[in-house]
């Protein structure tokens, strides 16, 4: 009888990552587009992350939090170790699925008529309620797409989380690291039913909310 | 109300360089597109930051360089009636209205109430932004501009975004909402008619500077610069020199006329108004024999293109259908009469 805690931390980081990320993804996306000078280089920083091999990433995650490092010492003085914890599965799908949220939210947020904010803030809106009333609502499209692709991301998530967390069954092991391992030990059978329900999560989830997105679209924005 | 206006800020084709002041008024800027007349209301705004200078709105500093002063728009109370209106796309009229007014919660409802009555708006308070024409989100832009009760309204080509027969309609109204709004207004336009129809005043802008600001009549009867003779609709203009007192000679039409007011020793350009030519049987006074080079028929007059001979400039020339046919066969002499000619030194 197979275990099915692959599963169960899968979504536990998944969802814990994609929290973060929402929030953050949000809030960078935000305060890049509101930066005076610098947004590019922000932005690349940002972005990074997504287009570096996800090895890349985990290995600078073993640097930044590793026993030799800054933040690595100040955490072994508490007595607390990152490096191969559930912590760290969270901390590499954040990383990696971050760029996902803070790009589709910052299209979402460019896709707003300038004038519309400036006609706000003219009228005597603060920052604040610009924000919460005005540019998140009519985000909201975006938003919705960047919260599913970054959970979908965290929830595939293999290179850097396998550096940063390991493979440890019943700790760190997720359902694409347990693919790994099955493939490893020559187990197909195993492999296969974890590809087919991470395949099918993924499916579902994209689907639904491309049929959400339609269903709220205004007028016909299909090419056919 | 007051609001005076000293600002500076370096575009890309040239710098603005603007001051003025209104009290109590309604001033139009009127320029071509592009001489930095939405510039200068972004800068009053503070949509946009001027490179230096200081804009004073009833003794409250909004902008000034030297103290480093720089309100944000919110503090401003300044209102905006932008060119496309910018509705929030997710609120309803009324919500749009009910976002902006101030006070206690029964006086926003009285506030929305009361504007969208006003705006004869009523009946949509609960249309989204995108299901109303044209005239009507000018109208729930107007209503919510007046909620957030501004000390000032600058309204920047109010009605570009209209067709013709929606712009008459609305100009009515809006004329009818600034006279009823009491407080001081700077309304942006190309359109000369639209300026002098709405506005006391009109400040001429060309090239970030404005060139000459005049009572209405007074600057259509005397506009004083080259670029506020063609906005104010004169379509001819020649280069021209002073010959004596009264007498100058129009280089470009290669014609000398005689002048009612003295001619000024450093004069430029004459210019002529295409409806005040007359048509004349024979040579006389300011009358010469003309050519016709072009005639257009126009909906209600013709066009006719007329010069001197071949190598002078055309001169435009409007008049009656029925005048034009009266004359057809006859040679044509044109009579520039001395006391409409506008006399320019810059």
């Amino acid at each position: 009888m197979m275990s099915w805690s692959p599963l169960v931390l899968s979504l536990e980081t998944a969802v814990c990552a994609t929290v973060l990320t929402f929030f953050l993804g949000i809030g960078l996306a935000y305060w890049v587009l509101r930066l005076p000078h610098g947004q590019s280089m922000a932005d690349a920083l940002i972005t990074l992350p997504l287009v570096l091999p996800p090895t890349v990433v985990g290995f600078f995650l073993l640097l930044i939090f590793g026993k030799r490092s800054f933040i690595g010492g100040i955490l072994a003085k508490a007595d607390f170790s990152l490096v191969f914890t559930w912590e760290a599965a969270v901390i590499a799908s954040f990383i990696v699925s971050l760029p996902l949220m803070y790009r589709t939210a910052r299209g979402a947020f460019e896709q707003l008529d300038g004038t519309i904010v400036a006609a706000a803030r003219t009228l005597g809106i603060s920052e604040w309620r610009i924000f919460w009333h005005i540019l998140l609502p009519n985000a909201k499209s975006g938003i919705i797409a960047g919260l599913v692709l970054a959970f979908t991301r965290a929830l595939g998530e293999f290179g850097a989380t396998i550096l940063f967390a390991g493979n440890i069954p019943g700790k760190t092991q997720t359902m694409s690291t347990a693919i790994y391992a099955a493939v490893q030990a020559n187990d197909y059978d195993l492999a296969f039913t974890w590809a087919i329900i991470i395949g099918t999560f993924s499916f579902v989830f994209v689907t639904a909310l491309n049929l959400w997105l339609r269903h709220n679209r205004q007028g016909a924005s299909s090419w056919n | 109300m007051e609001l005076t206006v000293n600002l500076q800020k370096k575009l890309r084709h040239f710098t603005l360089d603007v001051n003025l002041t209104i009290k109590d008024e309604i001033l139009a800027l009127l320029g071509a597109s592009g001489c930095g007349k939405s510039m200068t209301l972004k800068c009053i705004a503070g949509i946009e930051r001027p490179d230096s200078g200081r804009i004073v709105l009833n003794g409250r500093t909004l902008y000034d360089s030297s103290k480093g002063i720089n309100l944000p728009p919110q503090e401003r109370h300044v209102g905006y009636l932008f060119q496309q209106y910018a509705l929030f796309p997710n609120m309803t009229v009324a919500d749009n209205i009910r976002f902006v007014a101030v006070g206690t919660k029964a006086e926003k409802e009285q506030a929305v109430l009361e504007n969208l009555h006003r705006f004869h708006l009523d009946e949509l308070a609960d249309a989204w932004p995108r299901e109303l024409s044209g005239g009507q989100q000018q109208r729930a832009a107007f209503a919510r501009m007046l909620a957030s009760r501004p000390q000032l309204l600058l309204l920047d080509e109010p009605f570009s975004a209209l067709d013709s027969y929606l712009k008459w309609q609305l100009e009515l109204e809006l004329s009818e909402l600034l006279k009823s709004f009491g407080g001081a207004a700077l309304l942006v336009s190309h359109d000369r008619g639209e300026a002098f129809r709405l506005a006391e005043r009109i400040a001429v802008m060309q090239n970030g500077d404005i060139e000459v600001i005049a009572p209405r009549h007074e600057l259509f009867a005397a506009p004083q610069t080259r670029a506020a003779t063609l906005l104010t609709g004169c379509k001819n203009i020649s280069a021209a020199r002073r010959i004596d007192e009264h007498h100058l000679e129009a280089t470009d039409w290669h014609l000398t006329l005689t002048s009612a007011a003295p001619v000024p020793a450093d004069l430029r350009y004459v210019g002529i108004r295409a409806h005040y030519l007359e048509a004349r049987d024979a040579s006389g006074e300011n009358t010469f024999p003309m050519e016709a080079r072009q005639v257009i028929e126009d909906t209600f007059s013709m066009l006719i293109m007329t010069a001197a001979s071949s190598e002078a400039a055309a001169i435009r020339w409007e008049t009656g259908k029925d005048i034009w046919h009266s004359l057809e066969g006859h040679p044509l002499y044109l009579r520039f009469p001395p006391d409409q000619l506008i006399l320019l030194t810059r």
